[in-house]
């Protein structure tokens, strides 16, 4: 098994040099990162490359590393039902960056586009049809950026009164918690109630 | 001065008959044929769909979002609430990629039941896609039938698990409890019995005049559509590509089963339902050999690997101090999983169901990607249903068997 994606990678980073930035293997999974400039080209090889032949495209997401100066990860799964294997290619983008649409190469990317500009807020050129999908109509934010708080900022009810759904900012009858689960042996840089006459000496 | 009307083309010309515009109406979101809360906007002429835009998200929770500030076991629980009519299948695909991240095996037992239970979700989603969508396009016997063997197999996992729906079952290295031997014989004897039903469901339907001219031709679907919109399950198999994860990239222990896979020749809304059933039977199949084995010396033992990931037993408890601190420290911190990422993915009822995790090596995942069936055959709505009547959207959207548990997430 890993043998065979051993030569995939070889075989992909051949025949694209220019694309791709490097490839590993890490729990029987190829994942393949390119430039971000050079996805359309680089999906396109690998649906029409007869060695690859990626036909299906399993999944379009992005991961937030807000400290990180190119802040997405740009994710793409494909599978080939013809050659049986599976890779992930990776691509990093700035926040300030716009992403390739691969609509052309595969219609299906449409929605998952479409909820990675809802959730993440990437915009991508040469899509047809960038609406948010997911989130409510006139929503305001991308939920899944690690600065989006989980309670989010409004909450909707139906007023009685006026006859319609208000949206409120958000109240909270108690703290969100967020429980640390790290001993204060293991590093914590706070000081525990009671020893704050400690961190004074 | 007053704006003359613009004319544009013959339009002038045309008499009152003529002038027809499209007609855009709102199918749903309180439609009983739309399976949930699926709003569609659907552009008429006159009875023909030319365009429609599913618009979802009226069920989203936020799923993804909930679970980075949760540990994996305290996340296990959501997977039910994604796809609600095979729950243990969804977590199925999230132990998976747990055990890949930290190399978990499996002991034996848990992973015969754990196949067991994957069949046993499978027929009660078919039972309730084929039946419902039989309702959809006319016919009330049915789902009368079919629920009540759901309710049967739900009372299996209420034996299994206490609860009918929500089960949080398998657990990351095996699965929650051992089943008791008279479960595993109930299941067995309603084997039999199951097969009569399904036989008076082939006699009501397969051969029905009006559930025939509903569904035959109807959202025909292509290998090139496969591979365009990236549909996997049954919406594959009804096309005649032998397409099952279970069998071209074996996970647990599906690989010393017999099973057939049944493929449809038109990829019509027929041939899903044809396929449906007959996989209903090869379940029945899986489940017999399942049990079989779980009767034989082999399949005997633990049903978790214990380890850091999962509780000790109670009896040691009683005794072992550390015991005592493993399962309370795992209960409230949670166990770490190594940082990396992984995509696990199964053969859910549905399609493929994957779960894509990246670990940053704490107790609680840095992200989580559910990929849902769903939402990829629900995306080619517009491309399928387009040119059908408007009546054969409700038989399309039934046999595309779109939940909006795991298509909203």
């Amino acid at each position: 098994m890993s043998d065979a994606l051993q030569e995939l990678g070889q075989h992909i980073e051949l025949k694209r040099p220019d694309c791709v930035l490097g490839w590993e293997i890490a729990f029987g999974e190829l994942t393949v990162e390119v430039a971000p400039t050079s996805v359309v080209s680089f999906v396109e090889f690998l649906k029409t490359d007869q060695t690859c032949k990626f036909s299906t495209l399993v999944d379009i997401t992005a991961i937030d590393f807000p400290e990180r100066e190119a802040r997405f990860d740009l994710v793409y799964h494909f599978l080939s039902m013809y050659q049986n294997h599976r890779l992930r290619v990776k691509t990093k983008i700035r926040e300030d960056q716009t992403a390739a649409s691969i609509v052309d190469v595969h219609p299906a990317a449409n929605w998952f586009e479409r909820e990675v500009y809802d959730m993440f807020g990437i915009l991508f050129t040469g899509h047809p049809d960038l609406r948010r999908i997911l989130t409510d109509y006139g929503f305001r934010g991308h939920p899944l950026r690690k600065d989006f708080p989980t309670t989010g900022y409004v909450e909707v009810r139906y007023d009685e009164a006026e006859k319609r759904v208000v949206y409120e900012p958000v109240k909270l009858v108690q703290e969100y918690r967020q429980f640390d689960f790290m001993s204060p042996w293991e590093g914590a840089d706070y000081i525990l109630p009671g020893d704050e006459k400690e961190g004074a000496t | 001065m007053m704006d003359m009307p613009v004319t544009r083309g013959f339009a002038d010309t045309e008499t009152g008959e003529q002038k027809i515009r499209n007609f855009n109406i709102n199918f749903g979101p309180q439609h009983p044929a739309a399976h949930g809360v699926l709003r569609m906007v659907l552009e008429l002429d006159g009875e023909i769909v030319e365009r429609c835009d599913p618009h979802i998200g009226l069920l989203h929770r936020g799923t993804e979002k909930l679970m980075e500030s949760r540990t994996y076991l305290q996340n296990l629980p959501y997977l039910d609430r994604l796809d609600y009519v095979p729950p243990m299948n969804q977590e199925h695909a999230w132990c998976l990629a747990i055990e890949k991240l930290t190399g978990t095996p499996v002991p034996r037992r848990a992973s015969l039941i754990r196949v067991l239970y994957s069949e046993i979700g499978r027929i009660l989603n078919h039972l309730l896609n084929v039946t419902t969508q039989a309702m959809d396009v006319g016919a009330l016997t049915p789902p009368l039938w079919g629920f009540e063997e759901r309710e049967k197999l739900m009372v299996f996992y209420e034996r299994a698990c206490g609860a009918r729906l929500h089960a949080a079952y398998i657990r990351p290295g095996g699965v929650h409890q051992d089943l008791p031997p008279q479960l595993i014989d109930d299941i067995e004897a309603w084997c039999d019995p199951f097969l009569k039903v399904l036989d008076d469901l082939d006699e009501l339907l397969s051969e029905n005049r009006i559930f025939k001219q509903r569904n035959c031709d109807i959202g025909v679907v292509t290998e090139q559509d496969i591979l365009d919109w990236g549909f996997s399950g049954v919406m594959v198999r009804g096309s005649g590509l032998a397409w099952d994860l279970r069998r071209s990239q074996p996970y647990e222990c599906y690989d010393e089963f017999e099973f057939g896979i049944p493929v449809g020749k038109h990829g019509d809304c027929y041939d899903r339902f044809l396929v449906r059933m007959q996989e209903m039977r090869e379940s029945v199949k899986i489940i017999r050999q399942a049990i079989d084995k779980l009767r034989a010396p082999e399949g005997q033992g633990d049903i978790l690997s214990r380890g850091k990931i999962t509780p000790p037993k109670r009896a040691e408890m009683k005794t072992s101090m550390e015991a005592l601190i493993h399962h309370f420290k795992l209960y409230t911190e949670g166990f770490h999983v190594p940082p990396g990422e992984v995509y696990a993915a199964v053969e859910a009822p549905k399609g493929e169901f994957g779960v894509y995790m990246v670990a940053d090596g704490t107790n609680r995942p840095y992200r989580i990607k559910l990929r849902a069936p769903g939402y990829l055959h629900l995306q080619a709505m517009d491309h399928v249903a387009g040119g059908h009547q408007l009546a054969d959207v409700a038989a399309i959207i039934g046999t595309m068997d779109i939940v909006f548990g795991e298509v909203d997430r």
